[in-house]
């Protein structure tokens, strides 16, 4: 079943006279992980923003084409019905936080807060999405004493505990360690598998080979390349797209080892294709 | 350059003689001496990093321990003095930015610290040059792309020409030519004789510019030394709840017996085999 499409999706900021997205067309299955990559002013964000709906409500502007969403035209959609099928983690975790709750635990309660649930419906939500994103023990300190890192899984974690047909990640893990970014990833994982679909903007294109289902490459508000990881990775117009493939792809690439059609875009590929030394 | 003797931090009020074992520390008993080599400190979310280049630059104060700048005790010095030594870029550059255009903000601290206005517009010129921000003198830095707000950020600590440049988490939100960007400054400077200092989780991007690596972990250092004796020291990585660079896990995985920390180490280990 069609999760997201969008179909022709062009944007324009006020007072802009460039488009932020030109003719973008995709669709996303249910439960599967979507990587959008591409340079920083390609679009990415702004195509998050109008896949649950800030664009055109929010940001105004020059707005044409289609969103659907879980079989709802964010368009003709109200940001708070949007809001039940479709959850947003911004790029910047300070811009996520309410400021108006004191501990960890109400600040990821909030979102569920507004939806009423009933109070154990809302403790089984919130406890899963503090385990998930491993910040449990954290619970009951104030949200502005977290680390960055640890902010940010509180962000993921808010967004999580509404439990969204489709949540879509801006950079979750840009402030993250690496055991923090993989924990994101694995539980992105985790909760496709149960059929959430997940959009994540992503700069570690290790991770997005290796978690992501396709890839969305981005360049000046076009589509560049809507394709498996293998495949992306594998073009050898990377660079005019403003992207680099995963260390494991350049080495391969660098060493004329493919594995079948493509180069590898994993660890485990590239040590299969390379071959063991002992 | 840096001399930091058994310092220990705490952000709850401590006014104990000795260390208070119930008590939670941000940092636990750091010694080190910071060099010329370039130096990254890594380790987990909330393992102290920023917290320890905070105090440096002076903006916490230790509960105990003595940590000297240039020679200068920090406890007895104030902030202010200590900028024309030391800069830091922060981590999140909405703490950092202030002024209303890019040109303004790159300004400040070199004027801040006694520059002459000739000297600061040349050095504030060279520095946005360098980020490809030149064309944007007029722009409110706030309406910039956060990824640019970050190299606007690194440029306004560049033009203040410190001896000491420390730059906390400076790939955040960096797409690929941005990366190359911040990868170009930290040799350059590096190049100038200026000790520069880097917080960051991107392990590759560590192998591929820094000599020297600090490990920390729950506030205590647990690894200082070379790229290739830290980021082989399997058990401790694991320890610091870190990993080695891609490259390096590659070349493990393949059994090479070479310690390859970057792309271009197994490609030559590769072909040479």
């Amino acid at each position: 079943m069609k999760k997201v499409i969008v179909e022709n999706l062009k944007y324009r900021y006020p007072a802009m006279k460039q488009l932020a997205l030109d003719e973008i067309s995709f669709e996303v299955e249910e439960g599967e992980k979507i990587g959008v990559i591409g340079r920083n002013s390609s679009g990415k964000s702004t195509l998050c923003q109008a896949l649950v709906g800030l664009t055109p409500h929010f940001y105004k502007g020059t707005y044409g084409g289609r969103v659907i969403v879980d079989g709802l035209e964010i368009k003709h959609a109200t940001v708070s019905e949007a809001a039940l099928k479709v959850g947003i983690v911004f790029q910047n975790p300070f811009t996520q936080v309410t400021g108006a709750k004191l501990t960890v635990y109400e600040e990821v309660a909030f979102g569920l807060e507004n939806m009423g649930l009933s109070r154990a419906e809302m403790i089984e939500k919130v406890d899963r999405a503090l385990h998930l994103l491993n910040i449990y023990p954290f619970r009951n300190q104030n949200p502005f004493s977290l680390s960055g890192g640890q902010m940010q899984r509180m962000a993921i974690a808010g967004i999580i505990a509404m439990r969204p047909s489709i949540i879509v990640l801006d950079e979750p893990t840009s402030q993250l360690d690496p055991q923090g970014t993989e924990e994101v990833f694995s539980a992105m994982d985790e909760l496709s598998a149960e059929g959430m679909t997940v959009v994540i903007v992503e700069h570690k294109m290790e991770k997005v080979a290796q978690y992501c289902d396709k890839i969305l490459v981005m360049k000046d508000g076009k589509r560049a390349a809507f394709d498996t990881p293998a495949k992306v990775f594998s073009r050898d117009d990377l660079s005019e797209l403003g992207v680099c493939a995963p260390v494991y792809t350049n080495i391969c690439k660098a060493l004329g080892k493919k594995e079948g059609a493509y180069y590898p875009v994993t660890l485990a590929g590239a040590a299969r294709v390379l071959g063991a030394r002992r | 350059m840096i001399s930091v003797q058994n310092l220990w931090f705490s952000y709850e009020p401590d006014d104990r003689k000795r260390p208070n074992p119930d008590k939670k520390y941000a940092l636990r008993d750091i010694s080190l001496e910071i060099d010329k080599r370039p130096t990254a400190i890594i380790g987990q979310n909330g393992a102290g990093k920023t917290t320890f280049v905070r105090i440096l630059k002076g903006l916490l104060t230790a509960n105990r321990g003595a940590v000297t700048v240039m020679g200068e005790d920090v406890s007895r010095t104030t902030a202010a003095r200590l900028a024309r030594n030391i800069g830091l870029v922060f981590q999140n550059p909405n703490d950092q930015l202030f002024k209303k255009t890019v040109m303004d903000e790159a300004m400040f601290g070199p004027l801040n610290i006694g520059m002459g206005e000739g000297a600061a517009r040349k050095s504030v010129m060279r520095a946005l040059d360098i980020m490809e921000l030149s064309d944007k003198l007029d722009t409110n830095p706030h309406d910039l792309a956060l990824s640019d707000k970050k190299l606007l950020c690194i440029a306004s600590v560049m033009a203040m020409d410190t001896d000491i440049i420390i730059l906390d988490e400076p790939t955040i939100s960096q797409d690929y030519v941005g990366r190359e960007k911040v990868k170009r400054v930290i040799r350059l400077l590096r190049d100038e004789g200026k000790s520069v200092m880097t917080i960051i989780h991107d392990m590759d991007f560590v192998a591929e510019c820094f000599e020297r690596i600090i490990v920390f972990n729950e506030g205590e250092k647990l690894l200082d030394g070379g790229a290739k004796e830290v980021f082989s020291d399997a058990e401790m990585l694991k320890k610091a709840h870190l990993e080695p660079p891609y490259a390096l896990q590659l070349a493990i995985s393949m059994g090479l017996g070479e310690v390859c920390l970057t792309e271009a180490d197994v490609i030559r280990c590769m072909m040479e085999a």
